[in-house]
C-alpha cells in the first residue's frame, strides 16, 4: 500500500512536468500540424540557464533566501526560452510551410542537435548538480512521504496552466489561436495575423518549457546537455496520449504517464520476478506510444483522426 | 551545363572509358590510399563502403518511399550483435559467415515489419518519433539485458568476434596473391567493395522496379497513390522492412570487420548521422548518397586540423573538434533544407519536385511524366 501511494506520488510531481512540457508539442501541432522535435531541447536550454543565474548569485554571496535565487533564475531563463523559441520558428520553420512534410521535419531535427550541441561546448559533458534551494521538508502521508518541493511543483504546474487555460479560452488572443488551429486561411481571412499568432504560440509554449526544466532539474537535482533529449521524447508521448492538438489532453496525458511510468518502475522488478529492473523505465513511455498508436491513435480526448492531408 | 552533362551521359564514347577508368580507381584504391596517407585510410575507405551500404537502406525508407526513420541504427545494432552473439566465444557458437549474413538480414526484416505494422497506417511524424524511440529502446536493451541472464554482455559488449572467413579464406590473415601481398585491411575493403557493388545495383533495380515507382508515389502523394490501386500500407512496410534488412547486412558486416560490439556504436547520434548523409548527399538519388557518405566520413578527419588552427588564430582550443563535428552536422541539415532541399546532387526529377514553392503536389503539373526516367 505505502509502496503503492509512494509511486502514485512520484508519478504525479513527474507527470505535472510532463505535462507542461507536452503542452508546448500539443499546441504547435494542433496549430502547425508540426512536431516541433527542437522543444525538448528548449527545455535543457532553460534548466542549464536557470542554472548558470542560481550559480553565479551563490557564489555572489548576496543573502537572498533560496526560493527568491530560484525565482530569479526562472525569470532569465523564461524570457531566453522565448526568444530561442521564436527564432526557431522565425529560422527553421517559417521559410518551410507549405514545404513537403519531411523538410520541416528534417531541420527541427537540425536545430534539435545544434542546440544540444552548442549547449555541450557551453556548459560541458558533465552532470551540473542543481543546489538544492527549495525547502524539502518530508511529510508523512499514510505510510508514504511527501516533501515541500513535490507539493510546490504540482501547485505551479497547475496554476501554470490554469492561466494557459485562461489565455486559450477567455482572451481574443487565445480566440485567434483557436480560429488559426482549425484554418489558418480562413483566419487569416478573419483579420487574424496568422504569423504573429504562430509565433506566440511558440513563445508560449517555450516558456512553459522553461518552466518546466527548472522544475525537473530541481526535482532530480541534475541538469544536462542531453536532458532534453528523453524528456522530450516522453512529453511528446504524453501529447499523443491525450490526443495531440488538445490542451487538455496534454495535461491528462502528462499526469497519466507520470503514473504509469513511475508505478511500471516500481512494480517491475516484482513482477517478472526479478528478471527486469527499474533501469527499464524508459521504456514505459515508449510502450504507452505504441499501444497508444495502434489502439487510440487520436488519443484520449482527441476526436480528430490522425490522418490530415 | 547540365543539358551538355546529360548528353554526354549517354554517348558510349565517354561512359564506357569512364566506367572502366573507375573501376581501376577502385581496385586501385587501398594500394594508393596506403601509399600516399597511410594504412589507416584504408580503414576508412572500407567504412565509407560499410556507410554507403547502411545509407542506401535508409536511402530507400527516407528517398524514395518518403518515410522519416529516426531510429535506424537500431536495425544496424540487430545485424551486428546477431552476428556478434552467433560468432564469438561469448555463447560458444561459432556459425559461418555466408550463413550469418543472410540471417542476420532477415532478423533485422522481421524487426523492422513489427515497428512498422503498428506505426505505418499513421502519419508520417508519427513513424519519425516512434522509430526514435525504438532505437533508444533498443540501446536500453542491450546495455541491460546482461542480468540475471547474460545474453548482451551489458556496457562492455561482446569481443573476440570471429573474423569473417569466407570456406577457407580468412580475411584476417595477408595473403599474396600473384606477387603482391594483400593485408588484412585489404581483404575487407574488398569484400566489401562487392558487397557494396551489389548492394548498389539492387538499390537501382529497386528504384525502376514496380515497388519502386509504387514508393515514389506513396511520397507524392499517399492518397493519389491509393486511389491507384497501391496497398500503401502494404508497399510502405516493404520500404521499411527493405531498409531494415540493408541495415542488418552492414550491421554484421561491422561486427565481423571490427572484432567487437558495445552499445555505445548504436546511439541516437549514429542514426542522426546516416541520415545526414543521405539528405546531404541528396535523398533517393543514388550517386548523391554515396557523395554525402564520402564527405561525412572524411568531414572529422578534416576536422581534426581545427584544433591547431584554432591554437593559431585565438593562441588557445576554445572547442573541442569532435564536439565540432555533430554541430557542423546539426547546421548543415538545416542549411541544406533551407537552401538545397534537394540536396547536394539530386536526382533530376527529386530537384524539380522540391524546388517549387508550395506543396508540388497540388502546385501546376507533377513529375509523374518523369518518373519512368
Amino acid at each position: 500500500m505505502d509502496i503503492f501511494l509512494q509511486q502514485l506520488i512520484n508519478g504525479v510531481v513527474l507527470g505535472a512536468i510532463y505535462a507542461l512540457v507536452a503542452l508546448g508539442y500539443t499546441m504547435v501541432y494542433g496549430i502547425l500540424g508540426l512536431i516541433n522535435f527542437a522543444h525538448g531541447e528548449v527545455v535543457m536550454i532553460g534548466a542549464l540557464v536557470a542554472l548558470t543565474v542560481i550559480q553565479l548569485l551563490v557564489g555572489s554571496g548576496i543573502a537572498l533566501p533560496g526560493p527568491a535565487i530560484a525565482a530569479l533564475g526562472l525569470l532569465v531563463a523564461m524570457p531566453v526560452c522565448m526568444a530561442l523559441g521564436y527564432a526557431i520558428e522565425r529560422v527553421a520553420y517559417r521559410p518551410l510551410r507549405g514545404a513537403p512534410r519531411l523538410a520541416p521535419l528534417i531541420t527541427a531535427i537540425g536545430v534539435s542537435i545544434l542546440l544540444q550541441n552548442v549547449a555541450m561546448i557551453v556548459w560541458g559533458r558533465q552532470y551540473h548538480s542543481f543546489p538544492a534551494l527549495l525547502p524539502a521538508t518530508p511529510h508523512q502521508i499514510g505510510g508514504a512521504t511527501l516533501n515541500d518541493l513535490q507539493i510546490f511543483i504540482v501547485l505551479l504546474a497547475a496554476a501554470v496552466m490554469a492561466a494557459l487555460l485562461a489565455i486559450v479560452h477567455r482572451t481574443r488572443l487565445g480566440r485567434a489561436m483557436r480560429a488559426t488551429a482549425q484554418n489558418p486561411e480562413v483566419a487569416g481571412l478573419m483579420g487574424v495575423n496568422i504569423n504573429t499568432v504562430i509565433s506566440i504560440t511558440f513563445v508560449i509554449g517555450s516558456a512553459l518549457a522553461a518552466v518546466a526544466g527548472v522544475m525537473i532539474s530541481a526535482y532530480y537535482g541534475v541538469a544536462h546537455y542531453f536532458m532534453g533529449f528523453m524528456l522530450g521524447l516522453k512529453a511528446f508521448t504524453a501529447a499523443v496520449l491525450g490526443g495531440i492538438g488538445n490542451i487538455a489532453g496534454a495535461m491528462l496525458g502528462g499526469l497519466l504517464l507520470g503514473v504509469i511510468e513511475s508505478l511500471g518502475a516500481g512494480y517491475i522488478g516484482p513482477l517478472t520476478g526479478g528478471f527486469l529492473g527499474s533501469h527499464y523505465q524508459d521504456v514505459f513511455a515508449f510502450l504507452v506510444l505504441i499501444l497508444v498508436l495502434v489502439f487510440r491513435p487520436s488519443g484520449l480526448l482527441g476526436e480528430r483522426v490522425a490522418e490530415r492531408s | 551545363m547540365t543539358g551538355d552533362w546529360e548528353k554526354l551521359k549517354r554517348d558510349p564514347r565517354f561512359v564506357w572509358p569512364a566506367f572502366i577508368a573507375l573501376a581501376l580507381l577502385l581496385l586501385a584504391l587501398p594500394f594508393v590510399a596506403d601509399w600516399a596517407l597511410g594504412r589507416a585510410w584504408v580503414r576508412i575507405a572500407a567504412f565509407v563502403l560499410l556507410y554507403v551500404m547502411l545509407a542506401l537502406g535508409l536511402n530507400i525508407v527516407v528517398g524514395y518511399a518518403g518515410l522519416l526513420d529516426l531510429g535506424y541504427v537500431a536495425f544496424f545494432a540487430v545485424g551486428a550483435y546477431f552476428y556478434a552473439l552467433l560468432a564469438s566465444p561469448h555463447f560458444g557458437v561459432h556459425l559461418p559467415f555466408w550463413l550469418l549474413l543472410p540471417l542476420g538480414a532477415a532478423v533485422a526484416c522481421v524487426f523492422g515489419v513489427l515497428l512498422g505494422a503498428p506505426t505505418l497506417r499513421l502519419r508520417g511524424d508519427y513513424l519519425a518519433i516512434v522509430t526514435l524511440g525504438f532505437g533508444e529502446i533498443i540501446r536500453i536493451f542491450l546495455v541491460n539485458l546482461n542480468a540475471p541472464v547474460n545474453i548482451t554482455n551489458g556496457p562492455q559488449g561482446v569481443n573476440l568476434i570471429d573474423p569473417i572467413r569466407l570456406g577457407d579464406f580468412s580475411l584476417a590473415q595477408a595473403h599474396a596473391f600473384l606477387g603482391i601481398s594483400f593485408p588484412t585491411v585489404y581483404n575487407y575493403y574488398y569484400l566489401f567493395l562487392a558487397l557494396t557493388l551489389f548492394v548498389i545495383f539492387v538499390s537501382m533495380r529497386l528504384e525502376h522496379s514496380r515497388i519502386g515507382r509504387a514508393w515514389v508515389a506513396i511520397r507524392e502523394d499517399e492518397v493519389a497513390a491509393a486511389a491507384m490501386g497501391i496497398n500503401t500500407r502494404n508497399v510502405k512496410l516493404l520500404a521499411f522492412a527493405m531498409g531494415a534488412s540493408f541495415g542488418g547486412v552492414s550491421g554484421g558486416l561491422f561486427a565481423g570487420f571490427q572484432g567487437f560490439v558495445s552499445p555505445e556504436s548504436f546511439t541516437i547520434i549514429e542514426s542522426i548521422m546516416i541520415l545526414c548523409m543521405v539528405v546531404l548527399g541528396g535523398m533517393g538519388h543514388i550517386p548523391g548518397v554515396i557523395l554525402g557518405v564520402v564527405l561525412l566520413v572524411i568531414l572529422p578527419e578534416a576536422l581534426r586540423y581545427l584544433g591547431p588552427l584554432q591554437q593559431w588564430l585565438i593562441g588557445r582550443v576554445l572547442a573541442d573538434p569532435a564536439d565540432l563535428r555533430l554541430l557542423v552536422f546539426g547546421l548543415a541539415l538545416i542549411l541544406v533544407m533551407l537552401l538545397r532541399p534537394s540536396g547536394m546532387w539530386p536526382s533530376q526529377v527529386r530537384r524539380r519536385e522540391l524546388s517549387a514553392t508550395g506543396n508540388p503536389a497540388r502546385n501546376g503539373p507533377t513529375s509523374v511524366r518523369d518518373a519512368g526516367e
